[in-house]
């Protein structure tokens, strides 16, 4: 009866995937296809909780929903308002299709293909034999930062790159209100709770869900709260700072690297023990990293405010 | 007897929740599904945050809970608001 009853729940969430897929692509208008959305960002964040993946949902839900959320709204601030609806020509219909279907072909191969995929408990699975020595206790963070280290690096630079390309961007985002009482309210309570809630999960990652890129999103959303609220410079530093900040995340990987080769081993082998401490210092960085990338990306890049004569400059230029 | 009042409170929350969601799409206009949303939808979470505290039992997870429902009182009630206002201040200015 209870497994029914999961199976039933299952089953609607899988079709409302589907639904709202579909809704968020066929709808005409932008803005009813963006909050669509964002609601299929939370429907995911469900989905992958009840896969028993709650570091995938939390990301999910504070990165999927809240921040591309956000990034599309103000993405769509700027366009000017069309009624009509997009002209699409058959061919673009059936490419699209083609390439959806090529891709979900490759995706389901890659699933069913998948190397060293290891079936059944924890018992055998070697993650969960190396556990120990990985010096934290969640097996997504021993991943992430100890046995796969390499990839997260390569994905720190990734946004580091991201972020270099929204600072070529350059444009900075001009209409700033202050915040009114309420909005004012809000942002006294919630930004020191967001702040709070993002170290919670930046220490909570050694051993339950949590980490550095749910960390850094809620961190990016207090930024962009006070963002939001009129006060730019609060919610981002200023232009030296804020290079730091970016740099934060891959100097401390690279640092910590170099300095596990200096002392003998090969890199990012970490010693035994400092594991832990090492894992939190790039966590930490990362963090950092993160939420002045995401944030930045909400702003825009470009001339800063506390320097009227650049502002200007650019302002003619464009 | 406290876990049948704990499920009891779970579904008259569930309960709270449906008539909001029912009300979001029956009511005519935004003001009166703005009411609606947020006036059951804080109530019912309500009821199923104390259900559930009820049902475990334990005050680490009933103080959690507890703040979850709080937080949710005070972004519902001021993003109801600035949608309210939004929309009164664009249909001032028609």
């Amino acid at each position: 009866m209870n497994m029914l009853l999961w199976n039933l729940f299952d089953c609607v969430l899988a079709l409302l995937a589907l639904v709202l897929g579909w809704r968020v692509v066929s709808s005409h208008d932008l803005k009813r296809a963006v909050v669509l959305f964002i609601a299929f960002g939370l429907l995911m964040s469900l989905i992958w909780a009840r896969l028993a993946a709650p570091d995938l949902a939390l990301a999910e839900a504070a990165i999927g929903a809240g921040l591309t959320g956000a990034l599309l709204l103000s993405a769509l601030r700027q366009q000017p308002a069309s009624s009509e609806s997009p002209v699409r020509s058959l061919m673009d219909v059936y490419g699209s299709l083609v390439l959806v279907l090529v891709l979900g072909g490759v995706m389901a191969w890659a699933l069913f293909a998948a190397p060293g995929m290891v079936q059944g408990s924890s018992s055998n699975n070697p993650i969960y034999l190396q556990l120990e020595q990985s010096g934290v206790s969640n097996p997504v963070t021993a991943v992430l930062l100890n046995f796969r280290a390499y990839d997260t690096l390569l994905e720190i630079a990734v946004l580091f790159c991201v972020a270099i390309g929204v600072l070529a961007f350059g444009r900075e985002r001009q209409h700033v209100m202050p915040a009114g009482p309420l909005l004012g309210v809000l942002m006294r309570v919630l930004v020191p709770l967001l702040v709070v809630m993002s170290s919670y999960l930046l220490w909570v990652g050694a051993h339950a869900p949590g980490g550095a890129f749910q960390a850094g999103a809620v961190l990016a959303a207090a930024g962009i709260l006070l963002h939001l609220g009129g006060m730019p410079t609060l919610g981002m530093p200023g232009p030296l700072n804020l290079r730091w900040l970016l740099i934060a995340g891959l100097a401390c990987f690279l640092l910590v690297g170099l300095a596990t080769m200096l002392n003998g081993a090969s890199f990012l082998t970490y010693p035994q023990a400092w594991t832990s401490v090492l894992i939190l210092l790039i966590e930490t960085g990362a963090v950092l990293s993160i939420a002045a990338t995401l944030v930045l990306a909400y702003r825009g890049g470009g001339a800063p405010l506390d320097q009227p004569q650049g502002e200007g400059s650019h302002e003619e230029r464009l | 007897m406290i876990e049948s009042i704990g499920w009891g409170l779970v579904f008259v929350g569930i309960g709270f929740i449906a008539a909001g969601s029912v009300g979001l799409v029956r009511l005519p206009d935004l003001y009166c599904r703005l009411h609606a949303l947020t006036k059951a939808d804080n109530l019912g979470l309500g009821c199923i945050c104390s259900g559930l505290a009820l049902l475990f039992g334990q005050w680490i997870i009933a103080i959690k809970l507890l703040l979850i429902w709080l937080l949710v009182l005070l972004t519902s009630a001021a993003v109801a608001h600035f949608i309210a206002r939004h929309v009164l201040d664009k249909e001032r200015r028609k």
